[in-house]
């Protein structure tokens, strides 16, 4: 495993030793793992390798759950986030969220942003829509609904609405972004438009992704994750992992003779 | 040959089946219209001006309306309404959004089933106990009080059913943007099931402007016009049974008309329910 080709970045993450239960069900096995500030990283695997559940533990979607636990670290900047007296609310609003399925909430355009913004900080109106107007930008949206703010969001299209919801994650400002598998619900138009996306929002936040689409994993991402099984399988730079897998079962499911 | 045998067999099953259920449906239906046949060949004589601006008569006098019964009927229902639109939605959020699979949250919903099921007749008497015998007289107050906890259970339960609905990905979006529960629940869930919600108080609303049972032991009746919620109030239902088994001409007359004012009134909530939860589905 060469955690190493990671090692000379600065992390947003750290994971060591990670176990993850649902019920008496093994999740994931001993994963250990970097991931870089302001790169993406994604994770790859056939289906039911642990690759969601690996994303959903880093902002603790899982303790929704009853049932649900992980064990060993995952450091944020330092700070375990398994610690039993970690805020939930505050650490998911350092580290976003983006789903496969879009999911405007049932309200306009405008109040879709400004919710997310509203829960940590109090702003003027001025400052809320330039607030608004920003990370609309920043979801690469601005221009199609600059004349529809108070449109419901559920009017967009799925692709746009995927856009919206990356922009309100981005609204609050977090360190951190997870995507889980964002486009695979999405035209291959507005997949181009999402991956254009990732690499933009890669200046500012460190991206974690997760993603079936292999082509996706090397256009969008610095490093590579493979895992199988609930285990991490081998992990490096996309291109290593892309044109020079060390091990052999990487190098099967890359090509596709297995998965 | 064998198989156009099978077919034509099966062609004759398939309209004996046909003629049992529409025959069964048109049972159902002629019931239905037999009902409002009868309600508006009598209540239509009924349905003058004087229903709306008098007051039910004394025993042996002419005339008449039934303006205290619609009033009281309108403040009992409202107030009632008032009480348990919050009561239920809250307690139905608590069954989703917090109580799930918890053994208060069984508990509740077992307790609500009965209350459900529960004959409208024993409310009424709990709450006469409760809240008439108590205080020593009959009130509006009361009347509330016992449709309300009719009311709340439905709420209750459609709030539940209609939430549980809301695809738990919106709930996950929520909190992924670091937005507690108690925000997550009424900001996001209850808005995704908004018009949902609102056909279920619509429908607690109609099943509870018809009840007569708990508002004999409550409300009672009064003769005259009072917008008096602490003293005995006149309503519909119980003017209805009063006046539809006296021996008086015009009362029996103006017992059709509440009930016809009363069926309309339910049929024109159940419609509007029905098209509000349509559009829902649609969407």
């Amino acid at each position: 495993m060469s955690i190493d080709s990671a090692s000379s970045h600065n992390n947003s993450i750290e994971i060591s030793h990670l176990d993850f239960f649902y019920g008496n069900f093994q999740g994931l096995k001993d994963v250990n793992l970097n991931i870089a500030e302001h790169k993406v990283t994604a994770f790859i695997g056939p289906s039911g390798c642990g690759k969601s559940t690996l994303l959903r533990t880093l902002n603790r979607m899982y303790s929704l759950y009853p049932g649900q636990r992980a064990e060993g670290e995952i450091r944020l900047y330092g700070s375990n986030i398994l610690d039993k007296s970690q805020d939930l609310n505050l650490l998911r609003a350092q580290v976003g969220m983006v789903f496969q399925k879009p999911t405007p909430f049932p309200m306009s355009i405008y109040e879709n942003i400004a919710f997310g913004i509203r829960l940590y900080e109090k702003l003027s109106r001025s400052e809320m829509d330039d607030r608004v107007e920003w990370a609309l930008t920043k979801g690469a949206i601005w221009n199609e609904v600059k004349d529809k703010l108070h449109v419901s969001g559920l009017s967009l299209s799925g692709g746009q609405q995927q856009r919206l919801c990356i922009a309100r994650s981005v609204a609050v400002k977090p360190k951190v972004i997870l995507l889980d598998e964002p486009t695979s619900a999405l035209d291959p138009i507005s997949t181009a438009k999402v991956e254009e996306l990732i690499t933009e929002l890669k200046q500012d936040y460190t991206v974690a992704i997760v993603t079936h689409n292999m082509q996706q994993a090397a256009r969008v991402s610095d490093f590579t994750a493979y895992m199988y099984l609930g285990s991490l399988i081998e992990f490096g730079a996309t291109d290593q992992i892309f044109l020079k897998p060390q091990r052999k079962e990487t190098e099967d499911y890359i090509t596709g003779r297995f998965g | 040959m064998k198989s156009s045998d099978l077919y034509l067999r099966r062609r004759r099953s398939n309209i004996i089946g046909l003629a049992l259920s529409m025959l069964a449906m048109s049972v159902g239906l002629l019931a239905l219209l037999w009902i409002l046949f009868v309600l508006l060949s009598n209540g239509f004589a009924a349905l003058e001006l004087s229903l709306f601006i008098k007051d039910t008569p004394a025993p042996g006098s002419e005339g008449g309306g039934l303006r205290n019964a619609i009033v009281g009927s309108l403040m009992i229902v409202v107030l009632s309404v008032l009480v348990s639109t919050p009561v239920g939605i809250l307690a139905g959020i608590y069954l989703t959004e917090y109580g799930d699979t918890s053994k208060s949250a069984e508990l509740t919903r077992f307790v609500t089933d009965i209350m459900l099921s529960a004959p409208s007749i024993v409310l009424g008497l709990f709450v006469y106990a409760v809240a008439v015998a108590s205080v020593g007289h009959f009130s509006g107050y009361a009347g509330s009080l016992a449709l309300s906890l009719i009311a709340i259970p439905v709420v209750m339960r459609t709030t539940e059913n209609i939430l549980r609905l809301v695809p738990g990905s919106l709930r996950e979006a929520a909190f992924a943007l670091g937005a507690p529960r108690w925000k997550v629940s009424i900001m996001v869930t209850l808005r995704a099931a908004k018009s949902g919600v609102i056909t279920g108080v619509l429908l607690a609303i109609a099943r509870i402007s018809g009840e007569t049972a708990p508002l004999l032991f409550t409300a009672l009746n009064n003769q005259f016009f009072s917008t008096n919620m602490a003293a005995p109030m006149s309503n519909l239902p119980v003017v209805i049974f009063q006046f539809a088994m006296s021996p008086y001409e015009n009362w029996i007359q103006l017992a059709w008309g509440g009930a016809l004012i009363i069926t309309f009134a339910v049929l024109f909530l159940n419609i509007v329910a029905r098209v509000m939860f349509r559009e829902k589905v649609k969407v």
